[in-house]
Protein backbone atom coordinates (compact mmCIF):
# COMPACT_ATOMS: atom_id res chain seq x y z
CA UNK A 1 0.00 0.00 0.00
CA UNK A 2 1.24 3.52 -0.75
CA UNK A 3 2.59 5.56 2.16
CA UNK A 4 0.48 8.60 1.38
CA UNK A 5 -2.65 6.52 1.56
CA UNK A 6 -1.71 5.07 4.94
CA UNK A 7 -0.54 8.41 6.21
CA UNK A 8 -4.04 9.85 5.96
CA UNK A 9 -5.40 6.98 7.99
CA UNK A 10 -2.94 7.07 10.87
CA UNK A 11 -5.10 9.40 12.90
CA UNK A 12 -8.15 7.14 12.66
CA UNK A 13 -5.92 4.09 13.23
CA UNK A 14 -4.67 5.70 16.43
CA UNK A 15 -8.26 6.29 17.56
CA UNK A 16 -9.17 2.68 16.75
CA UNK A 17 -11.84 3.95 14.38
CA UNK A 18 -10.85 2.07 11.20
CA UNK A 19 -12.79 -0.97 10.07
CA UNK A 20 -10.93 -4.27 10.60
CA UNK A 21 -9.80 -4.58 6.98
CA UNK A 22 -8.36 -1.07 6.78
CA UNK A 23 -6.84 -1.43 10.22
CA UNK A 24 -5.10 -4.64 9.15
CA UNK A 25 -3.69 -2.94 6.08
CA UNK A 26 -2.28 -0.10 8.14
CA UNK A 27 -0.73 -2.47 10.69
CA UNK A 28 0.94 -4.40 7.93
CA UNK A 29 2.28 -1.28 6.29
CA UNK A 30 3.65 0.06 9.58
CA UNK A 31 5.84 -3.00 10.00
CA UNK A 32 7.81 -2.09 6.91
CA UNK A 33 7.63 1.72 6.91
CA UNK A 34 9.71 3.62 9.48
CA UNK A 35 8.38 7.01 8.30
CA UNK A 36 4.78 6.10 8.95
CA UNK A 37 5.71 4.46 12.27
CA UNK A 38 7.45 7.65 13.36
CA UNK A 39 4.49 9.75 12.27
CA UNK A 40 2.16 7.53 14.28
CA UNK A 41 4.38 7.89 17.33
CA UNK A 42 4.29 11.68 17.04
CA UNK A 43 0.53 11.70 16.78
CA UNK A 44 0.27 9.44 19.79
CA UNK A 45 2.57 11.71 21.75
CA UNK A 46 0.53 14.73 20.70
CA UNK A 47 -2.61 13.11 22.06
CA UNK A 48 -0.91 12.35 25.35
CA UNK A 49 0.28 15.94 25.60
CA UNK A 50 -3.16 17.34 24.87
CA UNK A 51 -4.80 15.19 27.50
CA UNK A 52 -2.11 16.01 30.04
CA UNK A 53 -1.62 19.74 29.39
CA UNK A 54 -4.96 21.12 28.30
CA UNK A 55 -7.07 22.43 31.11
CA UNK A 56 -10.57 21.05 31.41
CA UNK A 57 -12.65 24.13 32.10
CA UNK A 58 -15.43 23.36 34.54
CA UNK A 59 -18.55 25.52 34.51
CA UNK A 60 -18.15 28.48 36.90
CA UNK A 61 -20.51 28.63 39.88
CA UNK A 62 -22.28 31.68 38.55
CA UNK A 63 -23.04 30.02 35.22
CA UNK A 64 -24.36 26.98 37.05
CA UNK A 65 -26.55 29.24 39.19
CA UNK A 66 -27.90 30.98 36.09
CA UNK A 67 -28.73 27.71 34.34
CA UNK A 68 -30.39 26.38 37.49
CA UNK A 69 -32.40 29.57 37.73
CA UNK A 70 -33.55 29.19 34.10
CA UNK A 71 -34.52 25.61 34.86
CA UNK A 72 -36.48 26.59 37.94
CA UNK A 73 -38.21 29.31 35.97
CA UNK A 74 -39.13 26.83 33.24
CA UNK A 75 -40.67 24.61 35.89
CA UNK A 76 -43.10 27.30 37.01
CA UNK A 77 -44.25 28.93 33.85
CA UNK A 78 -47.10 30.89 35.36
CA UNK A 79 -45.08 32.25 38.21
CA UNK A 80 -42.46 33.45 35.78
CA UNK A 81 -44.98 35.12 33.54
CA UNK A 82 -47.00 37.01 36.08
CA UNK A 83 -44.67 37.58 39.02
CA UNK A 84 -43.05 40.97 39.47
CA UNK A 85 -39.71 39.29 38.98
CA UNK A 86 -40.60 38.50 35.39
CA UNK A 87 -40.51 42.13 34.36
CA UNK A 88 -37.23 42.55 36.11
CA UNK A 89 -35.84 39.69 34.08
CA UNK A 90 -36.97 41.21 30.87
CA UNK A 91 -35.43 44.47 31.86
CA UNK A 92 -32.20 42.95 33.05
CA UNK A 93 -31.71 40.49 30.26
CA UNK A 94 -29.17 38.08 31.61
CA UNK A 95 -29.67 38.75 35.29
CA UNK A 96 -28.91 35.81 37.49
CA UNK A 97 -31.16 35.73 40.51
CA UNK A 98 -33.65 37.87 42.32
CA UNK A 99 -34.33 37.76 45.99
CA UNK A 100 -37.15 39.90 47.20
CA UNK A 101 -36.84 40.64 50.88
CA UNK A 102 -38.99 42.81 53.07
CA UNK A 103 -38.74 46.38 51.91
CA UNK A 104 -36.03 46.01 49.31
CA UNK A 105 -35.23 43.91 46.31
CA UNK A 106 -31.74 42.55 45.85
CA UNK A 107 -30.33 41.42 42.62
CA UNK A 108 -27.40 39.29 41.64
CA UNK A 109 -26.83 39.98 38.02
CA UNK A 110 -24.39 39.53 35.27
CA UNK A 111 -24.97 41.75 32.29
CA UNK A 112 -23.49 41.55 28.86
CA UNK A 113 -23.37 45.29 28.28
CA UNK A 114 -22.37 48.35 30.24
CA UNK A 115 -25.20 49.61 32.44
CA UNK A 116 -25.46 52.93 34.20
CA UNK A 117 -24.45 51.23 37.45
CA UNK A 118 -21.57 49.41 35.81
CA UNK A 119 -19.22 52.25 36.64
CA UNK A 120 -20.14 52.02 40.32
CA UNK A 121 -19.76 48.25 40.22
CA UNK A 122 -16.34 48.67 38.68
CA UNK A 123 -15.33 51.10 41.40
CA UNK A 124 -16.63 48.72 44.04
CA UNK A 125 -14.63 45.84 42.56
CA UNK A 126 -11.54 48.03 42.39
CA UNK A 127 -12.08 48.93 46.04
CA UNK A 128 -12.38 45.27 46.90
CA UNK A 129 -9.19 44.39 45.01
CA UNK A 130 -7.34 47.32 46.60
CA UNK A 131 -8.33 46.15 50.05
CA UNK A 132 -6.86 42.72 49.35
CA UNK A 133 -3.71 43.91 47.59
CA UNK A 134 -2.56 46.73 49.79
CA UNK A 135 -2.71 44.76 53.02
CA UNK A 136 -5.20 47.34 54.13
CA UNK A 137 -8.34 45.38 54.66
CA UNK A 138 -9.44 47.12 57.82
CA UNK A 139 -8.80 50.39 59.65
CA UNK A 140 -10.63 49.07 62.64
CA UNK A 141 -10.25 45.36 63.16
CA UNK A 142 -12.99 44.14 65.38
CA UNK A 143 -15.66 41.53 65.33
CA UNK A 144 -17.74 43.68 67.64
CA UNK A 145 -20.34 45.75 65.87
CA UNK A 146 -20.42 48.07 68.89
CA UNK A 147 -16.78 48.92 68.28
CA UNK A 148 -16.98 49.24 64.51
CA UNK A 149 -20.07 51.42 64.32
CA UNK A 150 -18.80 54.20 66.64
CA UNK A 151 -15.47 54.16 64.84
CA UNK A 152 -17.22 55.41 61.69
CA UNK A 153 -19.18 58.10 63.47
CA UNK A 154 -16.25 60.48 63.86
CA UNK A 155 -15.09 59.91 60.30
CA UNK A 156 -18.19 60.01 58.12
CA UNK A 157 -21.15 62.33 57.92
CA UNK A 158 -23.51 59.38 58.11
CA UNK A 159 -23.85 56.35 60.30
CA UNK A 160 -23.77 53.05 58.42
CA UNK A 161 -25.76 50.18 59.90
CA UNK A 162 -23.29 47.63 61.25
CA UNK A 163 -24.39 44.13 62.15
CA UNK A 164 -22.35 41.05 62.87
CA UNK A 165 -23.62 37.88 61.18
CA UNK A 166 -21.26 35.44 62.88
CA UNK A 167 -24.19 33.26 63.86
CA UNK A 168 -24.88 32.67 60.17
CA UNK A 169 -21.18 32.10 59.45
CA UNK A 170 -20.60 35.54 58.00
CA UNK A 171 -18.60 37.14 60.80
CA UNK A 172 -17.82 40.84 60.78
CA UNK A 173 -14.05 41.32 60.85
CA UNK A 174 -13.79 45.08 60.72
CA UNK A 175 -14.35 48.29 58.85
CA UNK A 176 -12.42 50.94 56.96
CA UNK A 177 -12.93 54.09 54.99
CA UNK A 178 -12.93 53.96 51.25
CA UNK A 179 -13.64 56.42 48.48
CA UNK A 180 -16.27 55.61 45.84
CA UNK A 181 -18.48 57.72 43.62
CA UNK A 182 -16.48 60.81 44.56
CA UNK A 183 -17.28 60.52 48.23
CA UNK A 184 -16.01 58.82 51.36
CA UNK A 185 -17.92 55.64 52.06
CA UNK A 186 -17.99 53.02 54.78
CA UNK A 187 -16.48 49.65 53.90
CA UNK A 188 -17.61 46.82 56.16
CA UNK A 189 -15.56 43.68 55.95
CA UNK A 190 -17.01 40.22 56.47
CA UNK A 191 -15.61 36.75 56.03
CA UNK A 192 -17.25 33.58 54.86
CA UNK A 193 -14.98 30.54 55.08
CA UNK A 194 -11.79 31.89 53.48
CA UNK A 195 -13.54 34.50 51.36
CA UNK A 196 -13.45 38.22 52.07
CA UNK A 197 -16.64 40.18 51.51
CA UNK A 198 -16.53 43.96 51.21
CA UNK A 199 -19.75 45.89 51.78
CA UNK A 200 -19.60 49.49 50.64
CA UNK A 201 -22.29 51.68 52.19
CA UNK A 202 -23.28 55.28 51.64
CA UNK A 203 -26.47 57.32 51.76
CA UNK A 204 -28.58 57.60 48.64
CA UNK A 205 -30.55 60.82 48.57
CA UNK A 206 -33.09 59.74 45.97
CA UNK A 207 -33.07 56.20 47.22
CA UNK A 208 -36.17 54.50 45.99
CA UNK A 209 -35.94 51.05 47.42
CA UNK A 210 -36.02 48.41 44.81
CA UNK A 211 -34.37 47.10 41.72
CA UNK A 212 -30.94 48.27 40.78
CA UNK A 213 -28.81 46.35 38.33
CA UNK A 214 -25.44 45.00 39.33
CA UNK A 215 -22.61 43.24 37.62
CA UNK A 216 -20.09 40.47 37.65
CA UNK A 217 -16.70 41.93 36.96
CA UNK A 218 -13.24 40.49 36.72
CA UNK A 219 -14.38 37.31 38.38
CA UNK A 220 -15.97 39.04 41.36
CA UNK A 221 -19.66 38.97 42.08
CA UNK A 222 -21.31 42.24 42.87
CA UNK A 223 -24.69 42.59 44.52
CA UNK A 224 -26.38 45.93 44.79
CA UNK A 225 -29.26 46.81 47.02
CA UNK A 226 -30.91 49.87 48.46
CA UNK A 227 -32.48 49.91 51.87
CA UNK A 228 -33.51 52.56 54.37
CA UNK A 229 -31.84 55.37 52.45
CA UNK A 230 -28.52 53.56 52.09
CA UNK A 231 -26.92 52.14 48.98
CA UNK A 232 -25.12 48.84 49.50
CA UNK A 233 -22.56 47.36 47.14
CA UNK A 234 -21.46 43.87 48.13
CA UNK A 235 -18.34 42.46 46.46
CA UNK A 236 -16.64 39.09 46.85
CA UNK A 237 -15.18 36.15 45.02
CA UNK A 238 -17.59 33.99 46.97
CA UNK A 239 -20.00 32.02 44.80
CA UNK A 240 -23.17 33.83 43.80
CA UNK A 241 -25.55 31.76 45.87
CA UNK A 242 -23.72 32.19 49.15
CA UNK A 243 -23.18 35.85 48.44
CA UNK A 244 -26.89 36.22 47.75
CA UNK A 245 -27.62 34.52 51.07
CA UNK A 246 -25.37 37.07 52.73
CA UNK A 247 -27.13 39.92 50.94
CA UNK A 248 -30.38 38.56 52.28
CA UNK A 249 -29.01 38.86 55.82
CA UNK A 250 -27.92 42.42 55.14
CA UNK A 251 -31.29 43.33 53.71
CA UNK A 252 -33.12 42.26 56.85
CA UNK A 253 -30.60 42.43 59.69
CA UNK A 254 -33.15 42.60 62.46
CA UNK A 255 -35.83 40.41 60.90
CA UNK A 256 -35.93 36.72 61.42
CA UNK A 257 -35.12 35.11 58.08
CA UNK B 1 -27.80 32.74 9.31
CA UNK B 2 -29.35 36.10 10.08
CA UNK B 3 -28.96 37.97 13.28
CA UNK B 4 -32.59 37.35 14.19
CA UNK B 5 -32.39 33.62 13.63
CA UNK B 6 -29.27 33.25 15.65
CA UNK B 7 -30.61 34.92 18.74
CA UNK B 8 -33.45 32.84 19.92
CA UNK B 9 -34.90 35.12 22.51
CA UNK B 10 -38.45 35.04 21.26
CA UNK B 11 -40.69 32.05 20.83
CA UNK B 12 -42.63 30.12 23.43
CA UNK B 13 -41.75 30.56 27.08
CA UNK B 14 -39.55 27.67 28.04
CA UNK B 15 -41.49 25.19 30.09
CA UNK B 16 -40.67 21.81 31.54
CA UNK B 17 -43.16 19.55 33.28
CA UNK B 18 -41.87 17.92 36.49
CA UNK B 19 -41.27 14.71 34.54
CA UNK B 20 -39.36 16.52 31.81
CA UNK B 21 -37.38 18.40 34.43
CA UNK B 22 -36.37 15.11 36.00
CA UNK B 23 -35.30 13.77 32.63
CA UNK B 24 -33.44 16.96 31.79
CA UNK B 25 -31.56 16.74 35.11
CA UNK B 26 -30.60 13.19 34.25
CA UNK B 27 -29.78 13.42 30.53
CA UNK B 28 -28.54 16.97 29.94
CA UNK B 29 -27.56 18.80 33.11
CA UNK B 30 -24.63 16.47 33.91
CA UNK B 31 -22.92 17.82 30.78
CA UNK B 32 -22.83 21.45 31.87
CA UNK B 33 -19.08 21.17 32.47
CA UNK B 34 -18.54 19.56 29.07
CA UNK B 35 -20.66 22.29 27.48
CA UNK B 36 -18.65 25.05 29.12
CA UNK B 37 -15.35 23.41 28.30
CA UNK B 38 -16.25 23.15 24.62
CA UNK B 39 -17.53 26.72 24.47
CA UNK B 40 -14.44 27.95 26.25
CA UNK B 41 -12.13 26.34 23.70
CA UNK B 42 -14.24 27.45 20.74
CA UNK B 43 -14.71 31.08 21.80
CA UNK B 44 -11.48 31.40 23.77
CA UNK B 45 -13.10 33.77 26.24
CA UNK B 46 -14.59 32.86 29.59
CA UNK B 47 -17.29 35.49 29.65
CA UNK B 48 -18.50 34.80 26.12
CA UNK B 49 -18.43 31.10 26.82
CA UNK B 50 -20.69 31.60 29.86
CA UNK B 51 -23.16 33.58 27.79
CA UNK B 52 -23.14 31.05 24.97
CA UNK B 53 -23.71 28.14 27.35
CA UNK B 54 -26.57 29.87 29.11
CA UNK B 55 -28.17 30.66 25.76
CA UNK B 56 -27.65 27.08 24.62
CA UNK B 57 -29.27 25.69 27.76
CA UNK B 58 -32.25 28.00 27.30
CA UNK B 59 -32.61 26.61 23.79
CA UNK B 60 -32.24 23.10 25.12
CA UNK B 61 -34.99 23.71 27.69
CA UNK B 62 -37.21 25.19 25.00
CA UNK B 63 -36.71 22.28 22.62
CA UNK B 64 -36.44 19.49 25.15
CA UNK B 65 -39.88 18.23 24.20
CA UNK B 66 -38.45 17.29 20.81
CA UNK B 67 -35.49 15.41 22.25
CA UNK B 68 -36.11 11.71 21.82
CA UNK B 69 -32.60 10.36 21.65
CA UNK B 70 -30.64 8.61 24.34
CA UNK B 71 -27.48 10.65 24.00
CA UNK B 72 -28.03 13.84 25.95
CA UNK B 73 -24.35 14.71 25.85
CA UNK B 74 -24.10 14.80 22.06
CA UNK B 75 -27.43 16.63 21.93
CA UNK B 76 -26.49 19.46 24.28
CA UNK B 77 -22.98 19.72 22.84
CA UNK B 78 -24.39 20.15 19.35
CA UNK B 79 -26.60 23.00 20.58
CA UNK B 80 -23.63 24.56 22.35
CA UNK B 81 -21.35 24.32 19.33
CA UNK B 82 -24.00 25.77 17.02
CA UNK B 83 -24.48 28.68 19.39
CA UNK B 84 -20.72 29.23 19.51
CA UNK B 85 -20.26 29.03 15.75
CA UNK B 86 -23.02 31.54 15.24
CA UNK B 87 -21.06 33.92 17.44
CA UNK B 88 -17.81 33.12 15.67
CA UNK B 89 -19.32 33.74 12.26
CA UNK B 90 -20.63 37.06 13.43
CA UNK B 91 -17.13 37.88 14.65
CA UNK B 92 -15.43 36.70 11.48
CA UNK B 93 -17.61 38.38 8.94
CA UNK B 94 -19.95 40.82 10.58
CA UNK B 95 -22.93 38.50 10.29
CA UNK B 96 -22.55 36.97 6.84
CA UNK B 97 -22.59 33.22 6.58
CA UNK B 98 -19.18 31.71 5.86
CA UNK B 99 -18.89 28.01 5.30
CA UNK B 100 -15.89 26.32 6.78
CA UNK B 101 -13.59 25.24 3.97
CA UNK B 102 -11.15 22.59 5.10
CA UNK B 103 -8.99 22.98 2.02
CA UNK B 104 -8.67 26.71 2.54
CA UNK B 105 -7.61 26.10 6.15
CA UNK B 106 -4.98 23.55 5.34
CA UNK B 107 -1.41 24.71 5.54
CA UNK B 108 0.49 24.68 2.27
CA UNK B 109 3.44 23.28 4.05
CA UNK B 110 1.61 20.29 5.34
CA UNK B 111 2.60 17.97 2.51
CA UNK B 112 6.18 19.08 2.12
CA UNK B 113 7.21 19.71 5.71
CA UNK B 114 9.94 17.36 6.78
CA UNK B 115 8.17 15.47 9.50
CA UNK B 116 11.40 14.71 11.24
CA UNK B 117 11.84 18.40 12.09
CA UNK B 118 8.61 18.28 14.01
CA UNK B 119 9.80 15.69 16.45
CA UNK B 120 10.91 18.11 19.13
CA UNK B 121 7.88 20.25 18.49
CA UNK B 122 5.90 19.72 21.55
CA UNK B 123 8.38 20.88 24.12
CA UNK B 124 8.91 24.42 22.90
CA UNK B 125 5.43 25.82 22.49
CA UNK B 126 2.64 24.80 24.78
CA UNK B 127 -0.05 22.73 23.14
CA UNK B 128 -2.51 25.26 24.42
CA UNK B 129 -0.99 28.05 22.35
CA UNK B 130 -0.70 25.78 19.34
CA UNK B 131 -4.32 24.78 19.64
CA UNK B 132 -5.34 28.42 19.78
CA UNK B 133 -3.83 28.97 16.35
CA UNK B 134 -5.98 26.34 14.67
CA UNK B 135 -9.32 27.02 13.00
CA UNK B 136 -12.21 26.63 15.45
CA UNK B 137 -13.44 23.54 13.56
CA UNK B 138 -10.12 21.82 14.20
CA UNK B 139 -10.03 22.86 17.85
CA UNK B 140 -13.52 21.48 18.21
CA UNK B 141 -12.56 18.11 16.78
CA UNK B 142 -9.54 17.81 19.07
CA UNK B 143 -11.38 18.89 22.22
CA UNK B 144 -14.24 16.47 21.58
CA UNK B 145 -11.85 13.63 20.90
CA UNK B 146 -9.04 14.20 23.37
CA UNK B 147 -10.79 15.94 26.28
CA UNK B 148 -14.29 14.49 26.01
CA UNK B 149 -13.17 11.14 24.65
CA UNK B 150 -16.07 10.94 22.19
CA UNK B 151 -16.19 8.34 19.44
CA UNK B 152 -16.19 9.44 15.80
CA UNK B 153 -19.87 8.62 15.63
CA UNK B 154 -20.61 10.84 18.62
CA UNK B 155 -18.45 13.64 17.23
CA UNK B 156 -20.28 13.35 13.91
CA UNK B 157 -23.55 13.72 15.81
CA UNK B 158 -22.32 16.83 17.64
CA UNK B 159 -20.92 18.49 14.52
CA UNK B 160 -23.72 17.39 12.23
CA UNK B 161 -21.34 15.97 9.62
CA UNK B 162 -20.65 12.46 8.22
CA UNK B 163 -18.17 10.23 10.05
CA UNK B 164 -15.77 10.50 7.09
CA UNK B 165 -15.58 14.24 7.67
CA UNK B 166 -14.78 13.69 11.34
CA UNK B 167 -12.00 11.35 10.29
CA UNK B 168 -10.40 13.78 7.85
CA UNK B 169 -10.91 16.77 10.14
CA UNK B 170 -9.15 15.06 13.04
CA UNK B 171 -6.32 13.92 10.79
CA UNK B 172 -5.84 17.46 9.52
CA UNK B 173 -6.21 18.96 12.97
CA UNK B 174 -3.44 16.75 14.32
CA UNK B 175 -1.13 17.43 11.42
CA UNK B 176 -1.69 21.15 11.67
CA UNK B 177 -1.16 21.18 15.39
CA UNK B 178 2.10 19.29 14.99
CA UNK B 179 3.07 21.79 12.33
CA UNK B 180 2.11 24.76 14.46
CA UNK B 181 4.13 23.40 17.34
CA UNK B 182 7.01 22.55 15.02
CA UNK B 183 7.05 26.01 13.52
CA UNK B 184 7.35 27.44 17.01
CA UNK B 185 10.28 25.15 17.69
CA UNK B 186 12.09 26.18 14.55
CA UNK B 187 11.60 29.87 15.17
CA UNK B 188 13.13 29.58 18.58
CA UNK B 189 16.25 27.73 17.38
Amino acid sequence: MASAHVFDRLSAFLDDELDPVASGEVSQHLESCPDCSAALARQRELGENLRRDLEYHRAPDLLRARVMRDLRAAGRRDAVRSGPAAQAWRWLGAAAAVIAVGGGTWIVATLPRERPDAATAREAVSGHIRSLMANHLTDVASTDQHTVKPWFSGRLDFSPPVTDFAAANYPLVGGRLDYLQDRPVAALVYMHRMHVINVFVWPMSDAHEGIAPALTQRGFHVIHGTRAGMAYWVVSDLNAEELAAFAQLLAAPSGKP
Amino acid sequence: MTHEESRETTGPEPHLSPRERERFDECVLPYLDAAYNLARYLLRDGHQAEEAVQEAFLRAIRHFGGFRGADGRAWILSIVRNTCFTQLRRRRSGGAMVEFDEEAHSLEAELSAPEADLARAIASESVHEGLGRLAAEFREALVLRELEGLSYKEIAHVMGVPIGTVMSRLARARKQLLLALGAGAKESV
